[in-house]
């Protein structure tokens, strides 16, 4: 039902800069449509009401001048959408990496059964026979009798079995739709258990499907519990020196070895990572780390503001993805802790660590530099791994994310002017104060202060937006009818998003990269990772299989070669 | 060890189901959805669901699995979806303009009471549905049955929702597809026409599910069977049902309906169902079996008899759904093999039944379990307490196979780690062929790497 790129040679090119284009050696420009004709194409065929609110998801960059961007915001219904749900982002992300909690689904079979492995979280135990339960699917399995009767009953019975089989130190009870519907009341029943069985942590998430609009309200709700049930349990002082917590790593296909792998190196001391390769000990140990440093900004920054607030860590945002953000993000690990020492460490091991990143790309640049990326996933993929392909010398046109919200395009600075609507006001807001015991400020507010006039952000992001070019097209919860447009319209060389997208837009001859999975491959963090990256990016947008579409018998397309003008 | 916390001992459990041998209803919806030409499955609750189906049925088949979502909020929790529903319908015929839109719900729209007729009907009225279009809909509470049973919902809103007896019978016999693989639905075709038979199948996912690489995305792909494809299964001569978990309900919905007398046979896996389902059909179309048939099936049997050493005593534990298992397990007893552990998260007394029959001569104690806690940690269990040579099910299976080094072969739903399950068929004489060849690779492959060196056979 998509006709072809008709469109393509229509749209005058006037306003949109040339963006230059290699095909070996030989430089080609390749001709862009006009980002504002290109979203007025875009949401032409929608209902008029639902152009209306698409169009303001959809803007033309300008760094200089960030405009708004609508987000956060109700999907529209058959609009089909890369969204899920509260409890994908509750249990799948934010709980799902932490390989020592029975997980429970209170609902029926399904929830607990699609994020039963899915999200390929790796995580390495101390020994054999430590607790590893992310291999297995828990779940009340419920029926219609306890939709009738109610579940209370039922879930009692699962938290005891799950008990006697395996004495967990900690189940984590995940609600699905059915359960807040019909009154469960989950935390209840996590207190009576948790008093009955004395040495389990037991604890409950409201994170039914239909809280808020996306995965996103999942992760305040889980930020919201671990905070308030398991940080700041263990006081010990584990030791270590220049004591970190890396918050909103979930170490997908490894992400995370890499990262514990240079910090290590540097004399980095790791207290707690949420989650990626976690234990519930890291978090009950958390507060005793000095600074957090936030990986993705949008699922665990209430994290991040709740501990400082509470204990007076301060947090920073970093960027392990790229090897120029890694190396960045390590100096100003170092900078923060104000040591010599720590900073010297830090540039030896960059030092070390380049040569290797920079031999691959030196042969992989010049067959990826000028080609064209789209990267629609998650809620600072989107904008993270527009280092990576920078690094390889493409240009990315257009981005957005899944289940971002403003301050992950335009920035925090926006956040006073963000207007809270129903669906965000049911999300709990949790009113946190300075333990009066545990409150210990790792930096006085003049340091800080001085710390930030030195250039260093802390508490600060800046969002996408600042990074992208003037003209490119950002579009937040994109639908699945705007990506073939897009598609239609800009034939990138690589296309970034997730499992639902990818095989619909390989059948349009683009290659697409699962942000979320890797393509089970990675990882794709830190020296290591941005290598296997950029191997990965070159092998599929030079691959020879996309030009074997054709078959030899068909009649060859001439509007391919109309795409490009030899300069 | 992947799974390190599962024990031996067995502990009855009431509550607790861990690593399930099912899932829910809404996805078997979607599947069979796919299966009609130029529809939009549509799912009527929160969004992850729809994402979650979508995501597993894309990893099972590397292919697009487009649906659309009601986007469920909290406010429309409390006050209801129709006008989310409306409102979807609406902007699919504007967007996405498919023939027709295959509503399935969840468990949060049947919790909250949402009646999917009446609010087609408002779509109806309200003039979103356009002219020669049509919505159907199916109910599929996740917490009833199984994925399984959301299949047979939506197969069955098909035969109610679709079929007209006209009063003028067509040459042509009804086949309702059981919950098979696209290459499974083209065998059963290609049979068929082998017997020169005339036949309607639906659901029909051939040519959607495994469409070619073409460098165009062509959303609503040229197979499935067609809207008047459909209304023609009212006035068929007879209808054949392949499975009597997923098939059957639609085949006594379409008699109920428009008097098409139906008979009940098995998904075709293996020598004997297959045998029966093409005596069956031959007998309905009045049809002979023809040469080139009972070749295909005096090849499956020379491989039955040539290799029957390999096969012969060798113990299996299965998992999985109903239909796929009971044909299996007859096939794997026909091979002289000892199914001696069989699971299914999906409940109903016939599955316990039709098993113990086929299992009565040969396995009679074998472990055999559907329904509440029949999951894939008590298979596991079973194995625990007694080994066995083959392990055959989805891929979750993967992580017994390693813990405790069996041979395994994966059939079922899901399959997200290997291709070829939507390519080349299980069922008919073929498909038998090509399940007997997937059990002897294990096997073999299994004793040439334990062979010692002096016994390390070069002719097998």
């Amino acid at each position: 039902m998509f006709s072809t790129a008709s469109g393509f040679v229509q749209v005058k090119p006037a306003r949109m800069p040339w963006f230059k284009h290699y095909q070996g050696d030989k430089l080609m420009t390749r001709v862009l449509p006009d980002p504002s004709l290109v979203k007025e194409e875009l949401i032409k065929k929608y209902p008029p009401k639902v152009a209306k609110k698409r169009g303001k998801a959809i803007v033309v960059n300008d760094p200089s001048e960030i405009p708004p961007v609508q987000a956060n915001i109700r999907t529209i219904p058959g609009i089909i959408t890369q969204r899920g749900c509260s409890y994908a982002g509750c249990k799948g992300v934010v709980l799902g990496p932490t390989r020592d909690i029975v997980n429970l689904v209170h609902g029926p079979i399904g929830c607990s059964f699609y994020a039963w492995l899915t999200r390929r979280n790796q995580t390495r135990p101390d020994s054999p026979e430590s607790e590893n339960f992310m291999t297995y699917c828990f779940s009340t399995d419920m029926q219609e009798e306890h939709v009738v009767f109610g579940g209370e009953k039922k879930l009692k019975q699962a938290i005891q079995e799950a008990y006697d089989l395996f004495q967990p130190k900690a189940i984590g009870i995940f609600s699905t739709c059915p359960v807040g519907l019909i009154g469960d009341d989950v935390h209840a029943v996590a207190r009576e258990m948790r008093e009955k069985l004395e040495d389990c942590n037991i604890f409950g998430f409201s994170c039914e499907g239909y809280k808020g609009v996306s995965q996103s309200a999942g992760h305040h709700i889980a930020n919201n519990q671990v905070f308030k049930h398991v940080v700041g349990l263990d006081d010990e002082d584990k030791g270590g020196e220049f004591k970190i917590n890396m918050l909103g790593e979930y170490n997908i296909g490894g992400d995370a070895f890499e990262i514990e792998r240079l910090l290590e190196k540097c004399g980095i001391t790791l207290v707690a990572s949420f989650s990626g390769n976690s234990t519930i000990n890291q978090f009950e140990n958390s507060h005793t780390a000095d600074l957090n440093v936030v990986m993705c900004h949008r699922s665990i920054n209430y994290m991040a503001e709740m501990m400082e607030t509470k204990y007076g860590i301060p947090w920073m945002k970093v960027n392990f993805i790229g090897a120029e953000s890694t190396a960045k993000s390590l100096r100003r690990i170092a900078r923060y802790f104000e040591d010599d020492a720590l900073m010297a460490r830090v540039e030896e091991v960059i030092a070390e660590e380049m040569p290797a990143v920079e031999s691959v790309i030196e042969n992989i640049h010049p067959k990826t530099k000028g080609k064209l990326a789209m990267l629609f996933v998650g809620g600072s993929r989107a904008h993270h791994y527009q280092e990576l392909f920078g690094e390889l010398g493409m240009e990315t046109l257009s981005a957005g994310y899944e289940f971002g919200h403003r301050d992950d395009y335009e920035g925090r600075k926006v956040i006073p002017d963000i207007k809270v609507d129903a669906d965000s006001k049911n999300i709990e807001e949790l009113k946190v104060t300075p333990d009066p015991e545990k409150f210990n400020p790792r930096k006085s507010e003049e340091d800080l202060d001085r710390l930030k006039s030195e250039g260093l952000d802390i508490r600060e992001y800046e969002g996408m937006m600042p990074d992208m070019k003037k003209g490119s097209l950002v579009i937040d919860d994109i639908s699945h009818y705007e990506s073939e447009k897009l598609i239609e319209l800009y034939k990138p060389d690589i296309f970034c998003a997730g499992i639902k997208e990818k095989y619909a837009v390989q059948k349009m001859g683009v290659p697409l990269k699962q942000l979320h999975s890797y393509d089970y491959g990675g990882p794709y963090a830190g020296f290591t990772g941005a290598i296997n990256f950029y191997k990965d990016i070159d092998r599929m947008v030079n691959s020879r299989v996309w030009k074997l579409i054709q078959a030899p018998w068909e009649e060859k397309a001439s509007r391919l070669e109309a795409e490009y003008v030899t300069q | 060890m992947l799974l390190r916390h599962t024990k031996k001992e067995v502990m009855e459990r009431e509550a607790l189901t861990i690593n399930p041998a099912k899932t829910c209803q809404p996805i078997g919806a979607m599947y069979a959805a796919l299966g009609i030409n130029g529809c939009l499955p549509h799912s009527h609750g929160s969004q992850g669901c729809c994402s979650y189906h979508r995501s597993t049925l894309t990893r099972h088949y590397k292919e697009p699995v487009m649906a659309a979502t009601s986007s469920f909020t909290e406010g429309a929790s409390v006050f209801g979806g129709q006008a989310n529903l409306v409102t979807a319908i609406n902007n699919i015929f504007s967007v996405y303009e498919p023939d027709l839109i295959a509503v399935h719900s969840t468990c949060l729209s049947e919790t909250i009471g949402d009646d999917l007729q009446q609010i087609v009907t408002k779509a109806k009225d309200d003039g979103k549905i356009p002219e020669g279009k049509k919505v159907i809909y199916a109910p599929t509470p996740s917490f009833v049955g199984s994925h399984v049973t959301g299949y047979a919902n939506m197969v069955t809103a098909m035969a109610e929702q679709f079929a007209e007896n006209t009063g003028e019978k067509l040459d042509q016999i009804n086949i309702i597809a059981g919950w098979m693989e696209p290459a499974d639905m083209r065998e059963i075709k290609r049979l068929a026409k082998e017997l020169g038979a005339t036949i309607k199948l639906f659901p029909d996912t051939s040519d959607v599910l495994d469409a070619p690489q073409t460098g165009k995305h062509v959303f609503y792909p040229k197979g499935g069977i067609t809207m008047s494809g459909l209304k023609s299964t009212g006035d068929s001569k007879s209808t054949i049902s392949l499975g009597c978990f997923t098939a059957e309900p639609a085949a006594i919905a379409l008699d109920k309906k428009c008097k098409v007398q139906f008979k009940s046979e098995d998904i075709p896996v293996g020598l004997r169902a297959t045998d029966r389902f093409l005596m069956r059909l031959a007998k309905a179309a009045r049809v002979k079996i023809p040469e080139s048939v009972t070749d295909e099936r005096g090849r499956l049997l020379d491989i039955m008899t040539d290799m029957e050493q390999y096969f012969h005593g060798r113990k299996v534990a299965l998992f999985g759904d109903p239909d796929d298992l009971i044909p299996l397990t007859e096939f794997l007893v026909d091979l002289n093999m000892k199914p001696v552990h069989i699971v299914s998260g999906t409940p109903g007394k016939r599955f316990e039944q039709r098993m113990r029959d086929i299992l009565s001569d040969s396995v009679p104690d074998a472990n055999i379990k559907n329904g509440p806690q029949a999951d894939i940690y008590l298979l596991h269990q079973w194995i625990k307490n007694e080994s066995v040579d083959l392990l055959i099910g989805n891929t979750y299976g993967k992580y017994i196979a390693r813990d405790e080094d069996i041979p395994f072969v994966r059939y079922g739903f899901p399959i997200i780690d290997r291709i070829g399950h939507s390519y080349f068929p299980s069922v008919g004489y073929m498909g038998g062929i090509r399940l007997a060849e997937k059990i002897l690779d294990v096997l073999m492959d299994r004793q040439d790497r334990d062979a010692p060196e002096e016994s390390f056979e070069l002719v097998m």
